[in-house]
This record gives structure tokens, sequence and C-alpha cells, in this order.
């Protein structure tokens, strides 16, 4: 993985000396709380509900053990024993005492990390493929690219006050699994004809009180040219992006209001005059970054079909968790897994102190030392030979994250939502763990089959309700909590945002209105290969709309 | 009937203001403006609090009593006076009698 050079560090040990400066003046209350705000969010420091939280970043959710133990001893020392593994492939502390922050973030840049642009109207973390480097369907690793976007990206001059916050997702293949077509810009990593390598480039994605699907702007643009390309974008959404009204202010309606034609006319035009200036990639730098995330030597190791067979004939629950939580990988005798931070009835993509610490130290033994935060709220293990699969199963099971439910419906997507979030209007967590409680049975979920759930707390969307192929979004109505369901959106490379169904649903009847609705699903579909998404798209809304709300109107 | 609440600014535990004028960590007890010159008073010495920089995000909430106690009329403020209602056997929220049914 990329390591700091001498300027990130001294970067960002500069960073951190400022602002515990700042942290120290503003206790001793020599600057204002409204002069301190936009400087502590600057540092990745909110204030919610019931203390503060820190927003780290997690650079394309690419960690090392050593980097996880730290987030571990974070937890442990100024939290209160977890962390939150969020959608963008970050992780929260709620509750984290400001005058500790200094410390927090010294030990942070110890480790190569640091909170800064995870908030504010700049350029965020880039966010990429879980199993970057590992998937066996990729073209390329897109990890280089999100890894030059943020030096590119960081503290830049020209971008830090843009209208609004804006994403930029990176795959590397053409299954979708970094949701690029709902972020402000996607990249799609893929070959040309000539073999060469480049990016479909998609503009004005995004979740929130307006959703919409990205446009592709560009079917093929050389990878030397990405920086020159993403900067013409920034420009003419700086230069033209709303002011007026926080609402309107994403590239998305940009776009919308622009029309994707002329606002692509107009990115090619800024691009026209940068291409061939010192934006361009040269190709060694290219292929200096590539050296960083360079694949570990993956030695042959062919006896893990046999030693899987017999630990299949040996542990059921170790068979099941190999079916759904362990992926293909490139190398034959190695697979990538999917440790799942969604036991049933848990908080989804909290990790306490010492299964981060566990983690870690799998990785470090099984893994070639690389963690992955997946925008699912889970951790990936990339490289884990398929020997070491069942040694693996044995280390989870004991720290009680071998939950074997990667895709079905209880590894649910949800934002703290009420119970921690100062912007929200219900509570997600506590929906996400009752569903989660009513579908326990494995039985039952494996018979539902690949089902994304995804619960947000409020319209900003964090928990991606949008692209749920079940969407719950909690609102507030006369003081009490609503929830209202979406059907068939999707995230992947066949994005689409899910429809409001009806009318919304008590705190005590959401989770039937969802059982009701799974229930539809397996009386509708062709067969077991018919996944939810595929038989909402075939029979559309009608019937769940019969089975939700039939009675209602007979009784009306 | 109002009280005011706000966020420590050393820590951003949230806090309610009590009737010796000091911050406290519970809502129990909480000092009651009962009409507008309450409020009035309630309000001044926020502002003289936030001006302190003793806490941050001061506001005043509407509350109701029921069964003698103070219960905040909407739900983020239960919550905020509860604890999340998640992860029971941490922080406030890990009374052994819940300070609300929410
Ligand atoms: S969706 Fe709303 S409630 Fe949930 S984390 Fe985002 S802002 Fe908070």
């Amino acid at each position: 993985m990329y390591r700091y050079d001498e300027f990130d560090q001294s970067f960002v040990n500069a960073r951190v000396a400022e602002f515990a400066d700042q942290v120290e003046r503003r206790l001793a209350g020599e600057i204002t709380e409204d002069q301190f705000r936009p400087l502590r969010l600057m540092n990745g420091v909110y204030l919610q509900l019931h203390a503060y939280m820190l927003r780290v970043a997690v650079p394309y959710g690419t960690l090392n053990a050593k980097q996880m133990r730290m987030l571990a001893h974070i937890a442990r020392k100024y939290d209160k024993g977890y962390g939150h593994f969020t959608t963008r492939q970050n992780i929260q502390y709620n509750w984290p005492a400001l005058s500790d922050m200094p410390a927090i973030l010294a030990d942070l840049a110890s480790v190569e990390m640091h909170a800064i642009q995870t908030s504010g109207n700049c350029i965020r973390n880039v966010t990429a493929d879980h199993f970057a480097g590992a998937a066996a369907d990729e073209v390329a690793d897109p990890r280089p690219y999100a890894e030059i976007l943020r030096q590119w990206s960081s503290v830049h001059p020209e971008f830090s006050y843009l209208p609004r916050k804006f994403k930029i997702a990176v795959t590397g293949a053409e299954r979708d699994r970094a949701a690029i077509q709902v972020h402000d810009i996607g990249l799609h990593l893929k070959k040309n004809a000539a073999g060469e390598l480049g990016f479909a480039v998609y503009v004005g994605g995004g979740q929130g009180r307006t959703p919409m699907i990205a446009k592709k702007i560009r079917d093929f643009l050389p990878e030397k040219d990405m920086l020159s390309y993403a900067t013409a974008i920034l420009r003419v959404y700086n230069l033209n992006g709303r002011r007026d009204n926080k609402y309107k202010a994403r590239i998305k309606i940009l776009v919308h209001e622009t029309g994707a034609e002329e606002l692509t006319r107009q990115v090619e035009a800024e691009w026209q005059a940068l291409k061939d200036g010192e934006l361009k990639l040269p190709e060694q730098d290219l292929r200096a970054i590539d050296a960083y995330f360079a694949p570990p030597a993956l030695d042959p190791r062919p006896e893990g079909d046999d030693a899987l067979k017999l630990a299949r004939l040996d542990s059921r629950s170790f068979g099941e968790w190999l079916d759904q939580n362990v992926v293909t990988h490139k190398h034959p005798d190695y697979a990538a897994v999917t440790i799942s931070l969604k036991g049933i009835g848990e908080a989804p993509g909290d990790a306490t102190d010492s299964q981060m610490e566990a983690v870690a130290d799998i990785a470090e033994r099984y893994g070639f030392d690389e963690i992955r935060v997946s925008h699912e709220q889970n951790l990936i293990l990339p490289h884990v030979a398929r020997a070491d699969l069942k040694a693996v199963y044995d280390r989870l099971v004991e720290i009680d994250l071998a939950t074997a439910n990667s895709n079905l419906i209880t590894d649910i997507i949800a934002c703290p939502g009420l119970d921690y979030c100062a912007l929200a209007t219900a509570r997600s967590i506590p929906v996400a763990q009752e569903i989660s409680r009513r579908f326990a049975s494995f039985e039952r979920q494996r018979d539902i089959g690949e089902l994304k759930l995804k619960i947000s707390g409020c319209i900003n969307a964090c928990g991606h309700h949008h692209v749920g192929h079940i969407g719950i979004l909690g609102v507030e109505k006369k003081g009490s909590e609503l929830y209202q369901i979406t059907l068939g959106g999707s995230g992947d490379e066949t994005t689409s945002i899910g429809e409001i169904i009806g009318r919304g649903f008590a705190s005590d009847e959401i989770t039937d209105a969802i059982e009701t609705i799974v229930d539809t699903y397996l009386a509708h579909r062709t067969d077991k290969s018919e996944r939810f998404l595929d038989a909402y798209r075939r029979l559309g809304a009608a019937p769940f709309k019969e089975a939700l709300y039939a009675g209602e109107a007979k009784a009306a | 009937m109002k009280i005011l609440t706000a966020n420590r600014l050393t820590d951003g535990i949230a806090v309610w203001l009590g009737p010796d004028a000091t911050w406290r960590e519970s809502v129990e007890g909480a000092d009651l403006a009962r009409d507008a010159a309450g409020e009035e008073r309630l309000e001044s010495l926020g502002k003289a609090a936030l001006a302190n920089d003793e806490v941050v995000d001061v506001n005043l909430i509407d509350v109701e009593i029921v069964d003698g106690a103070i219960r905040p009329v909407r739900l983020r403020e239960r919550i905020r006076a509860a604890g999340p209602t998640v992860r029971p056997d941490l922080g406030i929220q890990a009374r052994p009698e819940p300070l609300y049914s929410i």
C-alpha cells in the first residue's frame, strides 16, 4: 500500500500541530465557537447529539494491521471502546473529548492517518472497490488512481471552497462495487481495444434530497489525462455550481440544469486548455504509484482445495460462511474474505476495540497485512490463502465476527441516525437491529438470496437508501418516527434509484412491512435464481403495493 | 415549559442547566422556565455560559412533566437526555432504570 513520503508526513504533522494550537486557544477562550467551528470541521471534528464526533479518513478503504491497531487504541483510550465504519469507507468515533483531539490526531499521524477533508465543501475521501487488487474480474487495481487523486485533491487551493462537498469513486471492474454512478465523479477503469488503460467518466450522480444517476460524459479517457480531466470538471463546477442554495449546490444539480451535453462541451473545452500542461501524468509517475500497490507475493498454496473439502464436511457453519462471505480471487489458491460487521441484532458497521485488534492480528498472520473497509460497512481481507480460510474463520468465530450474511437481507447498511446524528429525523440502527433479528434464520436468509437493504435516518441519505433493493428513509412526522420504503434501487453497474412505494410506516410497523415485501417477492419470483431486484424490475411495484396497502383501500 | 440544554465545550457531553445555574449531565432536576420571564432568564444564563466558553450549541427546549419528572417533548431531545437507544451497556443509557421509554 501507499507509504507517506517525507512531504506527506511533515504536512500531516504540521496540521496536527496547527490544530492542537487551535484547540488549546479555543479551550482557553481565546477564540470563539464561531471562529473555531470551521477549523474543527476542517479536521474532521463534528458536534453531534451527545458529544463530539471525529471522522477519520481511510483512503479508498485501505488499512494495514498497524493502522487498525491504532484505530482500536483510539476507541479504547479516547472513546467508549468502539468505532463505527461508514458508507464512505471511513471510521467515526462517537465520544471523543475536544481536549483529547490533539492527542488522537497525533496518534493517527504516527500511523500515516488523519481526519483532513472529512468535512467541508472540498474533495472528500476518494472511495474504491473494496476488492481492489484482489478481484478476479478487475482490469487493474483502481487504488493507484485513487491515491493520485488523493494527493492532488489534498488541500488543493482551487478546490477547497467548492459550492458543496465533492465525492469521487473509482472501480477497476465491470461489476461495480463502488457505486460510482451515485458519486459526483465516478471513474470506471478499463482497457481500450489497444489494451491501454483509461476511464469511462461519469459525472453528477448523488443521493441525498435529489437523487440522480451520473451521466457518462466520456467513454474512454486515457489514464495520463485523469487529473487534467478531473480539474476541468471541477473548474466548470466551481465556476457554475450554485452557491445560492445549499440544496442545489451539488454538481448533480448543475449537470441536471445545464444538461449533460452542454456540460460535457464545457468540460471538454476547459480540458483542451489543460490537457497538455503540467497535469498530464508521466508514465513513470503512474508506474511509481502502481508499485506501492503491487500485490503481495502470493506463493502457490494448492493444498487449499483439499483442506476446504475436509473442513466443510466437518463444520456446516464453516461451509455456510465459505459460500456467503468468501469470493474468488485473481489467484486460484487465494480468496477475498468479507468480515461481516452485521452480527444479528448488532449495530451495522460498529466494531469494538478488541475486535479491531483481533482483525489486525488475523490480517497480519493470514492476510498479508491488508484490510479494507467496504462502503457496505464491512471489513475485508483481500488476500487469504484458501488453505488458511478455516483458521481465519475459527478466529472470527472467537470474536463474534463470523456471521455468514454477506449480501443477504441482514447485511444492512444503516447510518448512525437519531441515536447519534444531529441532522437525523429518525433512528436507523434500531430499525436495522429489529429487521436483523426478524430475519435471523440463515436458512431463511439464504432462501431469500441477495437483497440489499439500506437505511438512512434523514434525507441526506448517508445510509444509501435510494440505491437499496429495499430502502428505508426515516422521517419525523408529528413528533414521531415514520419510515418510508423505496423499492428497486441499486448501486451497481445497473444503477437505479428506488421508487417510493406508498405511505410510510411507524417504527412498530416497519419490520412487518419489510417482511410483507419479502414474502411477496418469494411468492412471485420465477425461481430461486431470480433475485429480489430482478423480480422487482420484472414485476414493478404493483404486487408489493397490493400486499402492503390493499387492506387499507378496502377498509376505506 | 422549557429547560436549557447545551454541550460542554471541553468534551461535548450533553448538559442541562440546573437551578443553581450549573450545568449537569442529567436532565433530572433541570431549571424549569414556566413563563416568558423564566425563558428570558434561562436564555441570558445560556448566553453568558456561551460567552464564557463553558458550553456550545445552547438551546431552549420544550418539556413536559410526566409522573413528576421532566420529559422533553421532542424525540431528539429525549434521546439526548437518555443516551443512544443502542449499546445499552454503555454510557448514560446503561442506568438500571431507563429514563424514558422512547
Ligand atoms: S443520513 Fe441523515 S441521519 Fe443518517 S448519518 Fe446522514 S445526516 Fe445523519
